[in-house]
């Protein structure tokens, strides 16, 4: 049973400069229990998108539909959202200092979200439970520690304290928003293994989102590539890791230091990602792309199916064959593009390769 | 005296005082930033330097490039001591050594334009002038690959990687021996990171400069360093050639922060064992005594709490390869199981 289900999702903010498509037309699923990482680089509508699920984007104009267990999120007025927010789904965003209240206590910004989704619930037991759920994301000495402010708290422990209020009134789903970008490498670890036992416990869906890939190897079962606004590339990790279609998937793992795609010298992707004011002709990629064709100047892909495996999906002119950091896809690409590759795209092409960020 | 080593920094230390408000402000304690640190930077060579927020990664820096006093020790720069010079005297090193800074927004004027910003180190130091600074100032876009003709543009106009571009630019101006690179890649995206990167080693070599390279990202550093130096609390955990630190880590908190950093590879991933170190860095101000580390260790044995360890060369460690360790890593030994057996307790 599939517990959110995302179909077609646009949205766009109407901004003095002209109208901003932070996203267009996404769709993806995620069932109880799961993972889904969504990576992409700043701007590419990770974070909108997310946003939009919970009402948490004024001023956007949404399309599509969002079913949460049945309900279209995107149809409720926000008093039924707050019931929602917080209870069945709750966010963890990057920043813990700025996420928490400065003037409130720790236990009592935990105590509160008890009871603002529970009535029943009296003053004493919230914070009883807010000791409990502190102890749970390992926090020392809860008893005491509840009764501390957020600047007493170092940035770890902030960040627990706000998987703490994610986990309040055991949601079904959490949002995590770049939840470990402002922490150290040996606190990220730490951060990252305790989602990874809450989720084995409760058995509770998470969406992360994130641009650090390293961070989608752990801990994702789903993987969604983000571009533009779109979803480039998606399917399962192994999928995205071992056998990427989309010249943009390929792109990202070749740039980072240490993976195994890289050598000697890093191949980073030429070009900046595009304005989502002024987006590009054709393929949104197709300026940065090292295999244009002249059809993606023109012709918008849509993800269509790759190979075998129903779950991978790729928005890419490229052949299905193509999939694959081997010989052998590298050779089918090259083929494509000499024959594809005529008109429109010989411009761009040498544009591409004389940009300074390849030299 | 010309030697490979174009800087050598010995002992130093650098403390904060820190004082009570109020009208009277008495000192009522040391920010331990830095405490004891010596590292030498080979020419042409990137030392990379490792460690998490507050280990005094900066403030060490900073200390090099001469922007802050040092408390005690020594800072020799190409065969002179540039140890607390006044500003005058400091002022032909200051040539000698730039710095490139982590955030590419706040660190560049909004309000000048481009060509004025890379332009400001020929007019500060009198080198260039005229009409001949603005060909020299679109010659050093070029080279950081940036158009020329944006030469008016303001710093706004231009993306984050572009922005470090320009702080490239600026740096590289005075032809330096030395650039401290302070985080210079970490608020870009990756695919904009390696550009950047890539730049920074194709200028090392065509301009024989020597890099202290700054960076919490491991990756990032194992991928341009020489030698690699880890700091822990103010102070050196493990320093030595780039390969036998990566490979063969001997102090347990180098181990830690490798087995930490996340793997762009699935089954790497998932069969790697992780040591999570329990609890946060503790206070500068109050540093545990003997091994700083050892209140997170997995290793700590009595020992560790009452003296500190020396910097030396363990048994079956290359010359250079040094750790501050009372009990390093053997190799093939586990610590993820040893972790896991003391959170137990």
């Amino acid at each position: 049973m599939t517990l959110l289900e995302v179909e077609d999702l646009t949205v766009s903010f109407p901004t003095a400069d002209g109208v901003v498509r932070a996203v267009r037309g996404v769709s993806f699923s995620v069932d109880p229990g799961q993972t889904l990482g969504v990576v992409g680089e700043s701007g590419s509508g990770k974070t909108v998108l997310t946003q939009t699920l919970l009402a948490l984007t004024p001023g956007a104009v949404v399309t599509g539909k969002a079913l949460f267990d049945g309900t279209d999120l995107l149809q409720l007025s926000q008093r039924q959202m707050q019931h929602i927010r917080g209870a069945q789904i709750s966010v963890i965003f990057q920043d813990p200092l700025t996420s928490l209240h400065p003037l409130y206590r720790v236990g009592w910004q935990i105590a509160e979200i008890i009871r603002a989704h529970d009535k029943t619930v009296s003053k004493k037991e919230a914070a009883e439970r807010a000791v409990e759920l502190l102890l749970r994301v390992g926090i020392p000495r809860p008893e005491q520690r509840v009764n501390d402010y957020p600047h007493q708290f170092s940035g770890g422990m902030r960040q627990r304290a706000m998987i703490a209020m994610a986990l309040a009134n055991s949601p079904k789903l959490i949002i995590a928003d770049e939840p470990t970008t402002a922490l150290d490498a040996t606190v990220q670890a730490q951060i990252l293994d305790l989602l990874l036992n809450l989720q084995r416990d409760s058995g509770t869906a998470l969406i992360m989102i994130t641009h650090d890939l390293g961070v989608v190897a752990d801990i994702a079962d789903n993987v969604m590539v983000m571009y533009a606004g779109r979803a480039a590339e998606k399917g399962t990790k192994h999928d995205i890791f071992y056998e990427p279609h989309h010249p943009y998937t390929k792109g990202l793992l070749e740039s980072i230091p240490g993976s195994s795609a890289v050598g000697d010298r890093l191949k980073p992707i030429p070009g900046q990602p595009p304005s989502l004011i002024n987006l590009p002709s054709g393929c949104k990629f197709h300026p940065r792309c090292a295999y244009v064709l002249d059809r993606c100047v023109t012709e918008e892909p849509t993800l269509h199916q790759i190979g075998a495996e129903f779950a991978h999906s790729s928005a890419c002119w490229l052949p299905q064959s193509a999939a694959g950091l081997g010989d052998t896809a590298e050779a089918i690409r090259e083929e494509t593009v000499r024959e594809g590759r005529q008109g429109a795209a010989v411009v761009v092409a040498e544009t591409i390769a004389t940009s300074p960020e390849v030299l | 005296m010309t030697d490979d080593v174009l800087v050598r920094v010995d002992n130093l230390v650098k403390y904060f005082p820190v004082r009570t408000s109020g009208m009277i402000r008495r000192t009522v304690g040391q920010v331990q930033a830095v405490d004891g640190v010596s590292l030498e930077i080979p020419r042409g060579k990137t030392l990379g330097l490792v460690g998490e927020t507050g280990c005094g990664k900066s403030t060490l820096a900073r200390c090099i490039a001469g922007l802050l006093p040092v408390t005690s020790g020594t800072v020799n720069f190409d065969g002179s001591d540039i140890t607390n010079l006044s500003r005058r005297r400091m002022i032909p090193y200051r040539r000698e050594i730039q710095m490139i800074f982590q955030d590419p927004y706040g660190s560049l004027n909004p309000r000048r334009r481009v060509g004025a910003i890379i332009g400001d180190p020929f007019a500060i130091h009198k080198t260039v002038t005229g009409s001949e600074r603005k060909r020299k100032v679109q010659e050093l876009m070029e080279r950081v690959g940036l158009n020329p003709e944006h030469y008016n543009r303001f710093p706004a106009e231009f993306s984050g990687g572009q922005r470090q571009r320009i702080g490239v630019a600026r740096a590289l101006a005075l032809q330096p021996k030395l650039i401290i690179c302070d985080e210079p890649v970490s608020a870009l995206d990756v695919s904009i990171q390696a550009q950047v990167l890539n730049l920074l080693s194709d200028l090392q070599r065509d301009f024989g400069l020597s890099y202290l390279f700054i960076a919490h990202d491991l990756e990032v550093v194992r991928h341009v360093s020489d030698e690699v130096m880890v700091m822990y609390l103010g102070r050196v955990a493990e320093a030595g050639p780039k390969a036998p630190v990566y490979d063969n880590p001997r102090h347990p908190y180098t181990a830690a922060l490798l087995s930490a950093a996340p793997a762009a590879d699935p089954e790497t991933a998932a069969t790697r064992q992780r040591i999570l170190l329990t609890g946060d860095v503790p206070s500068p101000i109050d540093p545990p005594s003997g091994c700083r580390f050892h209140p997170r260790c997995p290793k700590a044995q009595d020992l560790c709490g009452q003296e500190e360890p020396q910097l030396e060369v363990k048994a079956g460690d290359v010359t250079s390869h040094v750790t501050a360790c009372h009990f390093p890593v053997e190799a093939g030994e586990n610590l993820a199981t040893v972790a896991s057996r003391r959170e137990g307790l």
